[in-house]
C-alpha cells in the first residue's frame, strides 16, 4: 500500500518534509492513538477509583466466597441453597446458559434443517408454508418470541389441578412441563458402560467398513449396525441384570403433581423460543447453501446412474456443508448469547444470577468480567470446534 | 371416380387442439406442484391437515370472537373471570390494544405534547421516502438532511426546554417512540463507526489493527444484555463524581457500540471482496489513503455488502427490545408494563398485547428486509459471475 518507497531516478529525490513520509506518519498516528486511548484509560481507571473510594465500595473477587442468600428456582446439576456462596450460584448459572444453549442448538439444528430443505420442496404448500414460517420469526424480536411462550401460551395453561395429560405420562400445567423420572436401580451402571462401548464399536465398525470400501469396492451397512450396537448393547446389559431400571411418575395430587421430573415454564419459554427463532435463519442458511451447490453436480451425480437419495447424501450434501458451516457456527454462537435474554423471564441464567448478586453486592466491575471472560470462552470455544469440523468438511484439494 | 388430388398427405393443417385436461390448467399446476410423487401427495396431505388443524382457530382466535372496543378487563374475561363473556369463550383482546394505544406509541409523553412526536415522525418520513426511491434527484442534499439537520431538529423538538417548548424528560419517553429513537440513532452512529472500525482492522498499522481487532471481537464474543448492563451500571463509574448521564443515553452509547462491531465486520467483507487491482489503480493514480479510500474502495464495498447492512440494520432494531430488561419502556416493554395494568388484566391480554407489539415489529423489520432485497437486485450490476 502506501509504504513503498519511490526513488525517482536520474534527478535529485525531491527533498520532502519528513511528515510526509507514509512510514513516518504511520509512526505517528499509532502513537497518537496509543498516547490517547492510554490516557483514556487512565481517566477511566482514575474515576473508578475515586468513584469506589466515595461510595466506600471494596473490590476484587474476594466476595465470592460470600454468602449468596438468594435461591435459585432451577439447579439441576448441583446442590444449591441461599446458604451457597455466590461462586456457587455463578457455576449454577453458567451450566444452566449451557443446558439451555446446548438442547436449544440441537432443536433450532433439526428445525432449521427441515425447514430449510421444505423451502426447497417441489411441493408448493410446503414451500409456503416453510416461506411463512421464516418469514414470521425472522422479523421480531427474539425478546419478543420468549415473551410469547411464556405469557401468551404456558402462564395461560391449567392449574395444576386441571394438568393436561400427554402420552407416556407425561403432564403440562402453568408450572411446566412434567415427565417420569428414570430410576437406576443396582447395575444400571452397566448400560452406560453398553452405550460408551456401543458409541466405541461404532466409530470402529465405519473405520473398518470404510477401509475395505476403499480395498474392495464393497458396501458395509453401518447405519444398522450403529443402531444395533448403540441401542442394543445397553438393553442387553439391562436384561442381563433384569431391568434394574424403573420410572417415577408424576401423579396428580389435590394440588400439584407428585413426583416424576419438572421443567420449569421458564426454560421451556427459553428454550421454546431460542431455537424457534434461530431455527428461521437456519432454514435460510441451509437454503442457501444447498442453492450454492451447482446444477451441474447432481446432474452429473445422476448421469454416473445415483438415484436421488445417493446424489443428495454423498453429492449435494457434502458440498452443501461446505457453504453451510461458517455462517451456522455464528448462529450457534448467536443462541448461546440470546440465551442471556433468560434474565427478562427469572430463568437463572449467567446473567440473571450474575445481575442479582450485581444488585446485591453492587461489584460491578468484577460481575461483568466474570461475564465476558465466560462468555468469550464459550464464543472461543465453539469457533474452533467448528473449525475443526469445518476443517475435515473442507474440499481437500490436491 | 379417381379423385384427382391424390396427396398422400394432408394437405392443410389441422386445427389446433387444446392439450388434454391432465395438462392444462389448474389441474395440471396441481398435478406438478401438490401430487407429482406418492410422497408428495403424503406431504400435500400433511400440509392441508396441518393448515385445517391451525388456520381456523387462529382466525376464529384474532377475527370473529375477537373484542374490538370496551371500557375494561370485563369485555374480555368470560363471567368466571369477573367479565360478560360466555364460559369457554376465547378471543383476541384488542379492545385493550385500543384503549392503551397511545401510550404504546409515546410512552408516558404528555399528551398535549403529542404533535411534536408526530411531526418528528412526519419529517421523518418525509426525508426517508424520497431518500429510498432511487429515481429522485438531490440525493445527497436529502442524505446530509436526514443524517445531520433532522437529528438536531428531532432532539430539540422532542426533549424540548428551547424556543418555548416544554421539557420532556426522557423518562416519560417511551413505546415505539423510543424503540425509533434508539434505532435511528444506533443506524446512524454504528455506520461510520463500523466504517472505521473495518478500516482500521484492515490497517497496516499494527497497533492501530490491535486495538480493532480487540474491540470487535470483544463486543461480537459477548451478548448485547451484558453491554446493556455495562452500558447502565459502568458508565457512571468511569465518569468523574458528579457527572450522569441520562438512562436513554446510555442505553444508546450501549446499542451504538454494540452495533458498530457487527457493522465492521459487514465492512470488512465488502473490503476484502474488492480486488486488489482497485487498490492498486487508485495508488497509480497517485491518490492518497483517504482519497482512495473515499473515492474507489468504500463505493464499490458499501455497494456489494447492503444487504448485509440492512440485515445488520434489521438486527439492531429487533435488539432494541431488549432495553426493556435495563427497565426502560420500548414498545414491547410498555406493552408488557400493561399486562399488569388492573383496568385490563385477563388471560387474553398478553398474548394480544404480544401479537400486536410483534406486528408492528414485523412491519418494520420485514419492510427492510423486502428493501434490501430490491437494492440488492438494482445494484447488481455485473459483480456476480
Amino acid at each position: 500500500m502506501a509504504s513503498q518507497d519511490i526513488t525517482p531516478v536520474g534527478r535529485d529525490s525531491a527533498k520532502v518534509s519528513i511528515l510526509y513520509d507514509p512510514k513516518i506518519r504511520g509512526y505517528i498516528f499509532q502513537a497518537v492513538a496509543v498516547l490517547v486511548i492510554a490516557g483514556f484509560g487512565y481517566w477511566i481507571v482514575n474515576n473508578t477509583i475515586t468513584n469506589l473510594q466515595r461510595a466506600r465500595l471494596a473490590s476484587g473477587f474476594g466476595f465470592l466466597d460470600g454468602r449468596s442468600g438468594f435461591d435459585i428456582s432451577s439447579s439441576p446439576y448441583l446442590t444449591y441453597s441461599s446458604d451457597s456462596t455466590y461462586l456457587q450460584a455463578l457455576w449454577v448459572g453458567i451450566l444452566n446458559t449451557l443446558t439451555v444453549a446446548f438442547v436449544g442448538i440441537i432443536t433450532a439444528t433439526i428445525i432449521g434443517f427441515i425447514i430449510g430443505i421444505g423451502r426447497l420442496s417441489h411441493n408448493w404448500l410446503i414451500r409456503k408454508i416453510c416461506t411463512v414460517y421464516v418469514e414470521v420469526f425472522r422479523n421480531v424480536p427474539p425478546l419478543l418470541v420468549i415473551f410469547f411462550w411464556y405469557s401468551g401460551v404456558l402462564s395461560v395453561l391449567p392449574q395444576a389441578r386441571q394438568s393436561i395429560g400427554l402420552p407416556f405420562n407425561t403432564f403440562l400445567n402453568n408450572r411446566g412441563f412434567f415427565f417420569p423420572a428414570p430410576v437406576f436401580g443396582d447395575g444400571a451402571w452397566l448400560a452406560g458402560v453398553g452405550l460408551l462401548v456401543g458409541i466405541a464399536g461404532t466409530f470402529l465398525v465405519r473405520r473398518w467398513a470404510y477401509k475395505r470400501q476403499m480395498a474392495t469396492g464393497q458396501q458395509f451397512p453401518v447405519g444398522w449396525t450403529a443402531l444395533g450396537l448403540i441401542v442394543g448393547l445397553p438393553l442387553l446389559a439391562l436384561a442381563v441384570k433384569g431391568f434394574p431400571l424403573s420410572f417415577d411418575y408424576p401423579v396428580l395430587g389435590a394440588f400439584n403433581l407428585k413426583g416424576g421430573m419438572q421443567v420449569g415454564p421458564e426454560f421451556m419459554s427459553l428454550y421454546l423460543a431460542l431455537s424457534f427463532y434461530t431455527a428461521s435463519f437456519i432454514a435460510e442458511i441451509v437454503r442457501a447453501g444447498i442453492r450454492g451447490v451447482g446444477k451441474g453436480q447432481s446432474e452429473a451425480a445422476h448421469a454416473l446412474g445415483l438415484r436421488a437419495g445417493p446424489t443428495t447424501r454423498l453429492v449435494v450434501v457434502p458440498q452443501a456443508m461446505r457453504i453451510i458451516i461458517p455462517p451456522l457456527t455464528s448462529q450457534y454462537l448467536n443462541l448461546t448469547k440470546n440465551s442471556s435474554l433468560a434474565v427478562a423471564i427469572g430463568y437463572p441464567d449467567l446473567v440473571a444470577v450474575g445481575g442479582t448478586i450485581l444488585n446485591q453486592t453492587n461489584r460491578s466491575i468484577e460481575v461483568v468480567a466474570i461475564w465476558l471472560v465466560v462468555y468469550l470462552s464459550i464464543s472461543v470455544l465453539t469457533s474452533l470446534f467448528m473449525n475443526w469440523f469445518n476443517a475435515k468438511m473442507a474440499l481437500v484439494e490436491r | 371416380m379417381v379423385d384427382s388430388n391424390l396427396s398422400f398427405v394432408r394437405s392443410e393443417m389441422l386445427q389446433e387442439q387444446t392439450p388434454p385436461l391432465a395438462e392444462r390448467g389448474a389441474v395440471k399446476w396441481m398435478r406438478t406442484n401438490l401430487f407429482a410423487t406418492p410422497v408428495d401427495t403424503a406431504l400435500t396431505i400433511f400440509a392441508l391437515l396441518l393448515i385445517a388443524w391451525f388456520l381456523p382457530p387462529m382466525i376464529r382466535w384474532l377475527f370473529i370472537e375477537a373484542v374490538w372496543t370496551g371500557p375494561d378487563r370485563s369485555v374480555c374475561s368470560t363471567v368466571a373471570q369477573g367479565g360478560i363473556q360466555p364460559d369457554g369463550w376465547s378471543g383476541a383482546c384488542w379492545a385493550y390494544v385500543n384503549a392503551n394505544f397511545n401510550q404504546f406509541m409515546y410512552g408516558r409523553y404528555p399528551i398535549e405534547e403529542h404533535w411534536r412526536v408526530n411531526l418528528v415522525g412526519i419529517m421523518f418520513v418525509l426525508l426517508l421516502i424520497p431518500l429510498l426511491i432511487p429515481k429522485v434527484p438531490y440525493k445527497v442534499a436529502n442524505a446530509v438532511t436526514f443524517f445531520f439537520i433532522f437529528p438536531i431538529v428531532a432532539f430539540f423538538l422532542l426533549v424540548g426546554g428551547w424556543f418555548g417548548l416544554s421539557y420532556v424528560e426522557t423518562p416519560l419517553w417511551g413505546g415505539l417512540l423510543v424503540t425509533l429513537v434508539i434505532s435511528f440513532v444506533g443506524i446512524c452512529v454504528s455506520l461510520p463507526l463500523g466504517i472505521v472500525l473495518a478500516l482500521g482492522r484492515r490497517s497496516k498499522m499494527p497497533i492501530i489493527k490491535m486495538f480493532c481487532v480487540i474491540f470487535i471481537e470483544t463486543i461480537r464474543g459477548i451478548p448485547l444484555i451484558t453491554v446493556l448492563f455495562m452500558a447502565s451500571y459502568m458508565l457512571p463509574l468511569f465518569l468523574p463524581p458528579g457527572v450522569t448521564f441520562d438512562k436513554l443515553l446510555r442505553a444508546l452509547i450501549g446499542v451504538a457500540l454494540f452495533a458498530s462491531a457487527y457493522m465492521a465486520e459487514v465492512v470488512r467483507g465488502g473490503l476484502q471482496a474488492i480486488p486488489k487491482g482497485q487498490y492498486e489503480g487508485a495508488d497509480s493514480l497517485g491518490l492518497g489513503y483517504w482519497q482512495k479510500t473515499r473515492l474507489i474502495i468504500l463505493p464499490q464495498a458499501l455497494k456489494l455488502v447492503i444487504p448485509s447492512i440492512v440485515n445488520t440494520f434489521i438486527g439492531l432494531f429487533k435488539d432494541t427490545s431488549l432495553v426493556t430488561i435495563i427497565s426502560m419502556f420500548d414498545l414491547l416493554g410498555t406493552v408488557r408494563q400493561h399486562f399488569s395494568d388492573a383496568n385490563w388484566a385477563s388471560p387474553q391480554t398478553p398474548m394480544s398485547g404480544l401479537i400486536f407489539a410483534g406486528f408492528v415489529f414485523w412491519i418494520f423489520c420485514f419492510g427492510m428486509s423486502r428493501y434490501s432485497i430490491f437494492m440488492e437486485n438494482r445494484l447488481d450490476t455485473g459483480h456476480k459471475r
